[in-house]
C-alpha cells in the first residue's frame, strides 16, 4: 500500500501546517472530595493525513485526551490549536461549529439516538450544519451506502447488529466530510468479525487523506496506524512511527 | 424551515415514546386551564346576570317617595306630610341642574278585564321617559307610551309580559282592547321579558303602565306616589339628589338634610357595591386560578426536569455532533409549548363545552350563564404559555450549558 509519509514530532509549538497542536495540556477532574489528574501535561502534534493510534493501560487518560482533541471537553490548562486556531478563544457556538464541521467522532458505545432511523441519525450533523432537506438526505444515503448499509437506512438502532450500528456511527461522523476523524475504541464493543470490518473502514478513510486519531486496545488496529502514541498516567511515554 | 416537517415528526415520536409522561403533562395543563377558565367564566356569568337583574329595576336611577318630615323647619313642627304633585315635578325639571330625566309615578290596584277574565292589577301612571329609565323595553311589534299619549290623555296601556300571558292567553295583546277600571284601553305594547330582582311596587312583568295624565283622569289621584330621576352619568346621582332635596325643601318648606321627608333609594349604590364585590370576587377567583395553574406549572416543570434529565445524554450526543445550545434549547421549548398548547386548547374546549351545557340546563337559573370571554381565554392561554416556557426553559438551559462529554456521561 502507498501510505503517506509521516514524520515524528517532538511537540514543538508554533509550527505551521499542523492540524492538531497541543502543548502542556492538563485535565483535572474535581469531584469535590478528590481531584483526579487525568492528564498531566500532554504535548501532541498531528499533521494532516496522519493516522495516530493512542494506546495505554485503562485509566491512563486516552479517552480524556481524545475528547479534548474533539472539543467535547475543555482542558484545565495548556494550549490547543486546531487547524491553526486557538480553541480556547472560541465561544460555545463556535465550538459547536468546530465539532460539526471539522471533526467526526466515533464512540465505543456508538451513541446513536435510539428513536431515530439509521438515515435520520446520519442526517443529524447535516441538520445542525444547516444543510437543506434534499441535500441532507442525499448525502446521508451516500454515506450509508459507503459503509455498506444502503439496505438498512430505515432501521432503528435496536434493529441493527453492533457492527452495523458502528458503521452507522462512522457514516454519521463522515456526513459533514470533516478532515479529522476521531474514534475512541471503535471496535471495543464488537466481535472480531465486525471489528475488523470497522477497522478496514477506518483505514480506508485514512487512505483517502483524512487525519485519523484512534484510541485502541486492539494491537491489530494499532499496527495499521502510521504512528503510535502511548500514554501512561496522563503523560505521553512513547511516540513513534510504526514500522510497516 | 426545510427541517420543520422532520422536526415535527421527531417531536411527535419523542412525545409518543413518553406516552405516560406526555399524558400527565397535558393532563396537568388541561386541569389548570379548566380550573382558571371555568372559575373566571362562572364569575363573569354571575356578574353579568346580576347586573342585568339590577338593571331590570332601572339603569342607575334614584327613586324618591314623598313621606313625612322628621325635623322642625322654620317654626314648623315635625311629622308634617310632604305631598308632591305634577307641578312640583315640572318645577324640579325646570330648576334642578344636571337632571337627565325625571318621571312621576302614580300607583293603584285596578280591575282589568279581557274577554271573560278579570284580574286585580298593579297599575302605574308614568311619563314616557320612565320606559328608558326603568328598562321597560317593548317586545317586538309594540311600543312604550309616548308624548302624544301623555298630551292627549289617551287610554293606552303597556302590559307586563306575564300578565299579558295570563290575561290574553294565545292572543297577541297588541291592538286588543282591555277594560281597565271600567274604561276601554288599547294595548300598545308588551314588556320584553327581563331579569329583575328588586322592586318597589310589584314586578314589572305583572304590571300595567298607562300615561300619568290618563291615570289622574281615570282615578282622580293628585299626589304622586313617587318619582324617579337620574343624572347624565351615574356618579352624578349623589350630588343631584342633594340639589333635588334643596329645591324641593325650599318649595315644600322642609329641611334639606331631613332624611325622612323624602325617602331616597339611589340604585347606583347597589351597582357600585356590587361592582366592588364582584371585582373582589373575581380577583379571588383569578388568584385561585393562577395558584392552580402555578401548581400545575410546577408539576409540568418537574416532569420536564425529569424529561430533560433522562434526555441529557441525547442532548450531549447532539451537541457532540455540532448542535448549538440554542438548537437544543429550542427543541425542548417547542416541545413544552406544543404540550402546553395542546393541553390549553383541550382545556378551553372543555370549559366551553361546560358553559354551553350549563346554558340550557336548570343550573343556569342559579348561577347564570358562564361566559368564556375571549379575554379570559387569552389570559389563561398567556399564563399557560408563560408556565410552559418557564417549565421547559430552565432544565433545558442547564443541560445545554454542559460540555458534551459531561452531558453524555450523565
Ligand atoms: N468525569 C470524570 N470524573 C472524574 N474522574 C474521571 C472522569 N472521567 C475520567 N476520569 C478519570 O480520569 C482518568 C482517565 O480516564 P479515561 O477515561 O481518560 O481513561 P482511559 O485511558 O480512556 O481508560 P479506558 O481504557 O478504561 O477507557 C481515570 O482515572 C478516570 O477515573
Ligand atoms: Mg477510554
Amino acid at each position: 500500500m502507498n501510505w503517506p509519509l509521516t514524520k515524528k514530532h517532538n511537540g514543538e509549538a508554533g509550527g505551521n501546517g499542523h492540524i492538531i497542536e497541543m502543548v502542556g495540556i492538563t485535565k483535572v477532574y474535581d469531584t469535590g472530595k478528590i481531584k483526579v489528574e487525568a492528564l498531566r501535561g500532554i504535548d501532541l502534534v498531528v499533521d494532516p493525513g496522519e493516522f495516530v493510534a493512542i494506546v495505554g493501560p485503562s485509566g491512563s487518560g486516552k479517552s480524556t485526551l481524545l475528547n479534548l482533541v474533539g472539543c467535547l471537553d475543555t482542558p484545565t490548562d495548556g494550549s490547543y490549536h486546531l487547524g491553526g486556531e486557538a480553541v480556547a478563544g472560541l465561544d460555545r457556538d463556535a465550538l459547536a461549529d468546530v465539532r460539526n464541521r471539522r471533526v467526526g467522532f466515533v464512540f465505543q458505545n456508538f451513541n446513536l439516538l435510539p428513536q431515530l432511523t439509521a438515515l435520520e441519525n446520519v442526517e443529524m450533523p447535516l441538520l445542525f450544519g444547516g444543510v437543506g432537506r434534499r441535500e441532507r438526505r442525499r448525502r446521508a444515503l451516500d454515506q450509508l451506502a459507503r459503509v455498506g448499509l444502503a439496505d438498512r437506512v430505515e432501521h432503528r438502532p435496536t434493529e441493527l447488529s453492533g457492527g452495523q450500528m458502528q458503521r452507522v456511527a462512522i457514516a454519521r461522523a463522515l456526513a459533514m466530510e470533516p478532515d479529522i476523524v476521531l474514534a475512541d475504541e471503535p471496535t471495543g464493543n464488537l466481535d472480531t468479525g465486525s471489528g475488523s470490518d470497522v477497522m478496514s473502514l477506518l483505514t480506508e478513510l485514512w487512505g483517502q487523506g483524512r487525519t485519523l486519531v484512534v484510541v485502541t486496545h486492539d494491537k491489530g488496529l494499532a499496527r495499521r496506524a502510521g504512528r503510535v502514541v502511548e500514554i501512561r498516567d496522563g503523560l505521553v511515554v512513547t511516540d513513534e512511527l510504526a514500522v510497516a | 424551515m426545510t427541517s420543520f416537517g422532520s422536526f415535527l415528526r421527531q417531536l411527535a415520536r419523542d412525545l409518543w415514546s413518553q406516552k405516560l409522561r406526555t399524558f400527565l403533562t397535558v393532563f396537568g395543563i388541561i386541569w389548570g386551564t379548566v380550573a382558571v377558565a371555568l372559575l373566571l367564566a362562572v364569575g363573569e356569568g354571575v356578574h353579568q346576570r346580576q347586573t342585568r337583574s339590577f338593571a331590570g329595576l332601572g339603569d342607575r336611577i334614584v327613586i324618591a317617595w314623598p313621606s313625612r318630615t322628621s325635623l322642625p323647619f322654620e317654626g314648623l313642627g315635625k311629622g308634617r306630610r310632604v305631598r308632591v304633585d305634577e307641578s312640583d315635578i315640572e318645577f324640579l325639571e325646570r330648576r334642578v341642574e344636571g337632571l337627565a330625566a325625571i318621571s312621576s309615578e302614580y300607583n293603584d290596584n285596578l280591575r282589568a278585564r279581557y274577554g271573560g277574565r278579570t284580574r286585580l292589577v298593579d297599575v302605574s301612571g308614568v311619563s314616557p321617559v320612565f320606559g328608558v329609565m326603568r328598562n321597560m323595553i317593548p317586545a317586538e311589534g309594540g311600543r312604550f307610551i309616548n308624548p302624544t299619549d301623555m298630551a292627549e290623555r289617551r287610554r293606552v296601556v303597556f302590559v307586563g309580559n306575564e300578565l299579558a300571558d295570563d290575561l290574553f292567553g294565545d292572543v297577541d295583546p297588541v291592538g286588543e282592547e282591555v277594560m281597565l277600571h271600567g274604561s276601554p284601553f288599547l294595548v300598545v305594547g308588551v314588556l320584553k321579558a327581563k331579569d329583575q330582582d328588586s322592586s318597589y311596587s310589584g314586578r314589572d312583568h305583572s304590571k300595567m303602565i298607562i300615561p300619568s295624565t290618563t291615570f289622574m283622569a281615570l282615578t282622580g289621584q293628585r299626589w304622586v306616589d313617587l318619582f324617579i330621576y337620574k343624572a347624565p352619568t351615574p356618579d352624578g346621582n349623589e350630588a343631584l339628589t342633594k340639589r333635588v332635596l334643596a329645591a324641593l325643601g325650599e318649595r315644600k318648606r322642609f329641611d334639606p338634610t331631613d332624611t325622612q321627608a323624602l325617602g331616597i333609594w339611589d340604585t347606583t349604590e347597589m351597582f357600585v357595591w356590587f361592582d366592588t364585590f364582584m371585582l373582589a370576587f373575581k380577583l379571588f377567583l383569578g388568584f385561585m386560578g393562577v395558584l392552580t395553574l402555578t401548581v400545575g406549572g410546577i408539576g409540568v416543570s418537574n416532569i420536564m426536569n425529569v424529561v430533560v434529565e433522562e434526555r441529557t445524554r441525547e442532548i450531549g450526543i447532539k451537541m457532540a455532533l455540532g448542535a448549538r445550545g440554542r438548537t437544543v434549547l429550542g427543541q425542548f421549548l417547542l416541545e413544552t409549548m406544543v404540550l402546553t398548547a395542546i393541553g390549553g386548547l383541550i382545556g378551553l374546549a372543555l370549559t366551553w363545552a361546560f358553559c354551553a351545557a350549563v346554558a340550557g340546563s336548570p343550573v343556569e337559573n342559579a348561577i347564570g350563564t358562564p361566559v368564556l370571554s375571549p379575554g379570559i381565554a387569552l389570559l389563561t392561554a398567556s399564563v399557560l404559555g408563560l408556565v410552559g416556557f418557564l417549565a421547559g426553559f430552565f432544565p433545558a438551559r442547564n443541560a445545554a450549558r454542559l460540555d458534551p462529554v459531561v452531558a453524555m456521561k450523565l
